[in-house]
């Protein structure tokens, strides 16, 4: 990893669609340079995915989404390593971190509606061993997410032409 | 019935209306243009800069400051300027803050030319230079800077245009339009031209955070300049807070008085608010500005390797958010050719006529814009400039 690898990393972040061309001409390297270096990246999980941010709200479509503090008991041998398999496998499941504080696990999980979400809950996530309590939150509004503000009225308002 | 035209001050009668503004009305009326004209950052102020000036509000800081600006903004400038080239300045008498380089700009002339005093001033460069030293009584004297030379004025060009009436050299780098910066070196053979004919420097430096290649020369740091030069610089570009208009003017305390003079009666003070939030973009600002930057380079290079590719001969600007390709080899002036584009192309961008001599043959765009947006208005041009038969990369040019 060195500067240019970096500033690669930032710029697909900001914009998974930039080309190799773009992105080559952006960093003074050209477009083979470039195209090694994402592969690189990609092969060894640096580059993880490429996807989008969608609005599905604004799409019409009904996601509700709950973020669940999970407590365990972690597992003598494999800590929270195992249970938290145990957890993300679940494709309700869209997010797990290990929390400090009062609880362990947050889970984020995502349903097309609430008695879902509850159903999973209830019957996936409480029940597996070593757990010991949940408590769950229901996402009423999503404003910012992945740094992106979903609704930002900051349009560009400069004059066409100034000197 | 009152006869305006008979009413009306002969001093503005004489200087010309901005070249920019028939063309900007032409642009407004165009729909689906992409507009690479804009001389501003299209970032907006970063939030913690806009979040500090609503704090002061809240308090309550909506009074005149000193005509100075504030003593603790002052300070912050001065140790700014300090910290970045080692350039010491008094906080209590030597730092004035302005509303913008533009009042600087004006304030430094009104406070130094006298009537018949040459001003030189290398061209192409911003559009006020010589208007504020018309109004200011007087003559503007440009110097024509070549693409030969990367657009940079030299000493011996300096030292040709010099008669016993000049008082002041104008010296605005990185540049607008060009984007041309000038080495240490270079402004060392300057300032011993300067010093020899006991020349007065006004050093517009407010494109300086913006310098992609080297680093940038403040000319006041130099051996023996700074009790010759007045030095302005303000928050517009590098902290993307143009409409702000917070700049300000560095120099010797005499004539720094000599300034306040002026803007005490005819502004007051800059506002509060803006000087509260340029407070924060000094104290807390640094790494955002820095991203900005790294933000603006990658586009230049973008911009100019797209200009290459679409056969417009481009020299490679080292700052502040410019190009300047030339345009003459498509057989059009640059109005011609900003017109065609604008209502052919749907790209706006500025004539580098504009911005007097030299800038004829060239246009300024601003690379100020979103990738997306560059990509397709680079896009757009190529196909304008196949279109009227004169794409001219390397065989062609033959008009």
């Amino acid at each position: 990893m060195d500067q240019k690898d970096r500033e690669i990393l930032e710029m697909l972040q900001n914009n998974s669609r930039l080309g190799f061309e773009q992105i080559a001409a952006m960093l003074g390297t050209d477009r083979q340079d470039v195209e090694n270096r994402i592969k690189d990246l990609e092969e060894k999980r640096i580059i993880v995915k490429y996807n989008s941010l969608i609005n599905w709200e604004k799409a019409g479509e009904d996601v509700v989404s709950a973020i669940i503090e999970v407590k365990v008991s972690p597992q003598r041998g494999a800590g929270f390593d195992k249970l938290a398999e145990r957890i993300y496998r679940f494709p309700e499941v869209k997010a797990v971190y290990l929390m400090s504080g009062s609880y362990d696990f947050s889970v984020l999980v995502e349903g097309t509606n609430m008695k879902d979400v509850a159903f999973f809950v209830g019957t996936k996530l409480a029940t597996i061993d070593n757990v010991l309590s949940t408590a769950t939150h229901f996402v009423l509004k999503k404003f910012k997410q992945e740094g992106v503000i979903l609704d930002d009225k900051e349009e560009d308002r400069r004059l066409v032409i100034s000197p | 019935m009152i006869k305006w035209s008979d009413k009306l001050s002969a001093a503005v009668k004489n200087i010309p209306p901005s070249g920019i503004r028939r063309f900007f009305d032409l642009v407004t009326e165009t729909k689906g243009v992409i507009s690479l004209g804009v001389g501003e950052p299209d970032f907006v102020t970063p939030w913690h800069v806009r979040e500090a000036c609503i704090y002061s509000l809240e308090k309550g800081y909506t009074m005149y400051t000193s005509n100075w600006g504030m003593l603790e903004l002052r300070e912050e400038i001065a140790r700014s300027l300090y910290n970045n080239y080692k350039v010491k300045y008094e906080p209590s008498n030597e730092v004035l803050v302005t509303v913008g380089v533009s009042e600087a700009m004006d304030l430094a002339l009104r406070s130094v030319v006298s009537f018949g005093d040459e001003v030189l001033i290398p061209e192409p460069c911003f559009v006020s230079y010589a208007p504020c030293t018309s109004l200011a009584g007087g003559v503007p004297v440009p110097i024509p800077t070549t693409e030969d030379n990367d657009f940079r004025v030299t000493a011996a060009q300096i030292e040709e245009k010099i008669t016993p009436n000049t008082k002041a050299l104008i010296l605005s780098y990185p540049n607008n339009p060009t984007g041309a910066t000038i080495s240490r070196e270079e402004l060392m053979e300057i300032a011993k031209v300067v010093k020899k004919h006991d020349l007065l420097v006004i050093s517009d430096e407010i494109y300086d955070e913006l310098t992609y290649e080297g680093t940038h020369t403040c000319f006041a740091s130099l051996p023996a300049m700074k009790s010759r030069t007045i030095l302005l610089n303000g928050f517009s570009k590098a902290y993307a807070m143009t409409g702000w208009r917070l700049g300000y003017a560095c120099g010797h305390p005499e004539v720094i008085a000599h300034m306040t003079k002026i803007h005490q009666y005819t502004i007051m003070c800059a506002p509060i608010m803006a000087q509260m939030a340029a407070l924060e973009a000094l104290q807390n600002g640094t790494d955002e500005m820095k991203k900005m930057v790294a933000e603006y380079d990658r586009r230049r290079r973008l911009v100019l390797k797209g200009l290459g590719e679409i056969g417009l001969s481009c020299f490679e600007p080292r700052g502040a958010f410019y190009a300047f390709p030339s345009i003459r080899n498509t057989g059009m002036t640059s109005e011609e050719f900003a017109e065609k584009l604008l209502v052919d192309g749907k790209v706006a961008i500025v004539p580098g006529n504009v911005f007097g001599t030299n800038g004829e043959g060239h246009i300024r765009l601003s690379y100020a814009a979103s990738v997306e947006n560059l990509t397709e208005a680079i896009e757009r041009m190529g196909k304008f400039i196949g279109k009227s038969g004169c794409r001219s990369d390397g065989m062609a040019a033959s008009g």
